[in-house]
């Protein structure tokens, strides 16, 4: 019946409705040229989600073309559910990152546990198994307004909510506050999974006569046009999108991880794509056009949670949980019994044609008909005109600036008690982080480490991106986003594979913001080329935008690396009293960005940290040989807080050991400067000669059983810490904020 | 000895379960699915932690309707061990096999970390190869272990001894800190800890490997003898 309520085609065109669905006049002509008509209600709704940025990348292809994307182990490179790397033995390592920020930005707890739920489908629908979930988290001062603490708290439970239901264990991540958070959130996930080399599945529709079914959840009438709404910059008016936030089940889904991962060991499937962002439309049109064929479906038996819905409806939908998987003809009743086990329906709604076209019937008419490619690979390509900001070319005139520190201890105190630098207890306790047992190094280390059952293997994982370097400089910046993923990464004992990526930026109409963009992929593409780790897939989140103010560039980086044996896993924490202590990497006078100059000036400013990504390769190298050879005890990346905090770190739950350590050069940039590519390693007396041959570094200390943190600069103490008050004020600081 | 892993939709700790016995124990184990009509060929009985039905309603409250659990009731009865662990612990008290019942964590929020256990009670065939009072190092991963019974069923749980497990710090609110507890035959247990995490030092101890070894050695013990 409401089908008689849609506007007519002349309506939508007379009045400009497709304005409302994001199409712009040239691209609502363009699609007139395409069909040689003007679109009906339901045609447009799909170009209009299909041709959103979120769907075809409209803004940014031309840049994210500039990646490095293939190397010896890629076995997928970007363009499926999720990137796949070789890790030998048959076996492939499959992840991806991707964002669910304007969800979380107004319903935090759903917004957040779609997110996941989305991501573990991309990582399944190729046919592996989820083994991990990470997440990277990005909120205003926690100190700034209850909201903020709300959306904090309800985005970190909603994380929970579903990653601990649904049994993946969520292993590690990073969270960084700044107010220009505040009103935009960001909130990314990211799923590694395992797979064998001959279950490698694609979301393509072969083989004209094949059926198309739909199997997992109803569809209801959430989250019509979430894609849409992604694609927007937020504004006040924001909170009536709400209906474009979906709802999750992390049930439903572990009941369709097993029942998808069954599947794809039968000879029947042909095909498997998640309906994710543009949910049936998405799936059809791009699993027709990759394979080249086109798709018909009748809509009357796609499984509906609601009365009434129109062909609109149910494409543009994004109700989770739903795949949308092609079988061979004649092999429908296989499926049907398999998913029914698992409680799931399996429904034939359709079948794969020649004529290159999606066509969809409902109640006995054709409601749409047009061509697949058109949807999935010919949205318009905008290269969008790039600005150098006035403030980029200020900060890269101004001098090194070194913050006036009066006391060092009462300045480390504070900087461990950064939200930004302070323990992440409070979250990762909520995080079921050992489920299915592989949890060899859990979340607050440099990397998490899962093994690989049955292996002498295991991969290390992290995401990473300090956005304040990138917002003073995006090409430096970019570039140490990449590095320092693989510091951590090698840091823990492994090589890093890959990185998948999710680019969260403002809105690209405005040049400065295309410019940040544009300059951070080239320091990313450059790191990436220089560190040996393609790009295999990622995520681009644009408009982020609250009220016409733009978050910092934050292009978060996810690695994974792989650790050949199990004996080279390393942790960050002191092992033995009497260890020696090795400072690896130059110190310099660098505090744009810092932690210090946000915590002395309540702003950053000037030029980031420099990176020399010759030196970061072969500072790597030389650690992660140091680490293979056995004569590392720890390793720990030196990051935000500089030398001073990452020593109190690697103190942390030691339980009575303590650090004596001397430091040269000026005191303020030798504790707390942000200098890169550097790490703290602590090796065993008896490893010092072999160590000291496969590693440049300073011998700044020794391991004492004090537990006491003393660094001393030209004969005087500058910092003397118990390490308990030193954890405490760590630990506390956190739970004190949310009180 | 061959166990059975009881699957219900919805359980995630089901394969951590059945790797503990068949890589750590080096037993015979399958999983069984939550519609068997039959555990007469299962020596122990496992009930793994997750999240059965999603618990979407309270937890347990649907698994306890499932078909395998008329079974799992038949082997308790019979005298075999059964262990549910977390979201087993849970069903177990939701099928009236242990008393009381299980509400949110004080702190609302699901928590997971290592937790020191007491054994209270090394008299048991779970328990005998751990030392009365001695403290263990197991994890917990839930957002409902704050166990509650009455005043009356709490004494008889002391006067029994069936309180095995109890918290050094109470990390849920739990009556009197109990992390576990057994029926008054001796031979089901509930607990929320997982001692099927802590099977293995690589990631970062194996202090509930002892409780599984109980079972088995009870078990042979029993099998010589009649045989």
């Amino acid at each position: 019946m409401s089908l008689k309520l849609e506007p007519s085609p002349e309506q939508i065109k007379q009045e400009k409705l497709y304005r409302e669905m994001g199409l712009t006049d040239e691209e609502f002509a363009m699609v007139e040229g395409i069909l040689g008509r003007t679109p009906n209600y339901t045609e447009t709704g799909l170009f209009s989600v299909m041709w959103s940025e979120h769907c075809s990348y409209k803004n940014s292809k031309p840049v994210l073309k500039r990646f490095p994307t293939s190397g010896e182990r890629v076995l997928q490179g970007p363009g499926e559910g999720a990137g796949i790397v070789d890790i030998g033995d048959k076996q492939a390592v499959v992840f991806k990152i991707e964002s669910h920020n304007h969800p979380s930005a107004i319903e935090p707890y759903q917004g957040a546990a779609t997110g996941v739920g989305g991501i573990i489908r991309d990582v399944f629908s190729m046919g592996a198994r989820p083994i991990a979930l990470l997440n990277s988290l990005r909120f205003g001062e926690l100190d700034a307004s209850s909201r903020v603490r709300y959306l904090f708290k309800e985005v970190v439970a909603g994380i929970a909510g579903y990653g601990n239901c649904i049994g993946i264990p969520t292993v590690g991540g990073e969270i960084q506050f700044d107010a220009c958070y505040e009103g935009n959130p960001l909130v990314n996930a990211m799923c590694v999974g395992i797979i064998d080399h001959k279950d490698i599945k694609k979301g393509q529709a072969h083989g004209v006569g094949n059926t198309v079914m739909y199997v997992g959840a109803k569809t209801g009438r959430d989250g019509i046009h979430g894609a849409t709404f992604a694609s927007e910059e937020l504004t006040e008016d924001s909170d009536e999108k709400r209906p474009a936030v979906q709802v999750g089940d992390p049930f439903m889904e572990k009941l369709l991880i097993e029942a998808c991962l069954e599947l794809i060991q039968l000879d029947a499937l042909v095909g498997i794509q998640d309906m994710g962002a543009a949910g049936l439309t998405s799936s059809s049109a791009e699993m027709a056009s990759k394979a080249g064929s086109g798709i018909e479906m009748n809509l009357d038996f796609v499984p509906q949670r609601e009365t009434g819905m129109t062909a609109y409806e149910m494409m543009l939908s994004e109700s989770q949980e739903r795949m949308l998987i092609v079988v061979k003809k004649g092999r429908e009743q296989e499926i049907v019994d398999l998913f029914s086990k698992y409680g799931l329906e399996a429904v034939a709604i359709g079948h794969v044609t020649d004529d290159k076209m999606l066509r969809l019937l409902h109640k006995g008419e054709v409601v749409a008909n047009v061509p697949a490619d058109a949807l999935a690979e010919d949205a318009p390509v905008y290269h969008k005109p790039s600005s150098e900001p006035a403030y980029f070319r200020e900060f890269q005139a101004m001098e090194n600036d070194i913050p006036q520190v009066e006391d060092y201890n009462e300045t480390l105190i504070s900087l461990l008690k950064q939200p930004t630098i302070a323990s992440k207890e409070w979250v990762y306790d909520q995080y079921d982080h050992m489920v299915r047992t592989n949890t060899v190094v859990a979340p607050g280390s440099d990397a998490a480490v899962v093994r690989i059952r049955g292996t002498k293997k295991a991969l290390a994982m992290t995401t990473d991106c300090n956005s304040r370097y990138i917002y003073l400089d995006p090409e430096t910046g970019g570039k140490i986003a990449v590095a320092e993923a693989a510091r951590n990464v090698v840091a823990s004992g492994a090589k890093p594979l890959a990185i998948t990526d999710c680019l969260n930026f403002g809105n690209p109409e405005k040049p400065e913001i295309f410019w940040q963009f544009e300059k951070s992929v080239d320091g990313m593409s450059e790191a990436c080329r220089k560190l040996n780790a393609p790009v295999i897939g990622g995520n681009v989140s644009l408009y982020n935008e609250t009220n016409g103010t733009a978050v910092y560039p934050t292009p978060v980086v996810g690695m994974v690396g792989l650790v050949e044996d199990l004996e080279h896993i390393t942790t960050q924490v002191f092992k033995t009293e009497g260890d020696l202590i090795y400072l690896v990497g130059e110190t310099k006078d660098e505090f744009g960005g810092s932690e210090l100059q946000k915590l002395t000036y309540g702003r950053i400013f000037g030029k980031a940290p420099e990176i020399d990504l010759d030196i970061e390769a072969k500072v790597q190298k030389q650690v992660l040989a140091a680490i293979r050879a056995g004569v590392v005890a720890s390793a720990h990346d030196i990051a935000e807080g500089g030398l001073a905090v990452a020593l109190a770190e690697s103190l942390f739950g030691t339980k009575g050991l303590g650090a004596k350590v001397k430091v040269e050069g000026n005191i303020t940039s030798a504790l707390f400067s942000e200098s890169q590519s550097r790490f703290i390693v602590s090796v065993k007396k008896e490893h010092q000669e072999q160590f000291e041959q496969l590693v440049d570094a300073v011998k700044i200390g020794e391991i004492t059983d004090s537990a006491k943190l003393e660094i001393y600069a030209n004969n005087k103490v500058v910092i003397n810490q118990k390490v308990a008050d030193l954890e405490d004020a760590w630990r506390g600081a956190i739970p004190c904020l949310l009180k | 000895m061959k166990f059975a892993v009881i699957v219900f939709p919805g359980s995630n700790c089901d394969v951590d379960m059945y790797h503990a016995i068949k890589d750590e124990l080096g037993e015979e184990v399958e999983y069984v699915w939550h519609d068997a009509e039959s555990l007469d060929e299962f020596d122990g009985i496992l009930l793994p932690g997750g999240f059965s039905y999603g618990d979407y309603l309270r937890t347990g409250a649907i698994a306890r309707f499932s078909r395998v659990m008329q079974e799992v009731v038949k082997a308790a009865q019979a005298g075999k061990p059964v262990l549910g662990v977390c979201n087993g612990f849970q069903i177990l008290l939701e099928s009236g096999l242990l008393p009381g019942a299980m509400r949110r964590n004080e702190s609302l929020k699901f928590i997971c970390r290592p937790t020191k256990l007491k054994v209270e009670n090394n008299q048991t065939m779970f328990t005998s190869l751990y030392e009365e009072g001695e403290l263990v190092t197991i994890p917990i991963a839930h957002g409902e272990g704050n166990y509650y019974c009455d005043e009356e069923t709490l004494q008889k749980l002391i006067a029994n001894k069936q309180i095995v497990f109890t918290y050094e710090n109470n990390p849920n609110g739990s009556l009197a800190n109990i992390a576990g507890i057994i029926n008054e035959q001796g031979n089901v247990l509930g607990m929320m800890p997982h001692p099927e995490r802590a099977v293995d030092e690589l990631l970062g101890g194996a202090d509930g490997l002892k409780l599984f070894k109980a079972i088995v050695k009870q078990w042979r013990e029993a099998n010589v003898i009649k045989a």
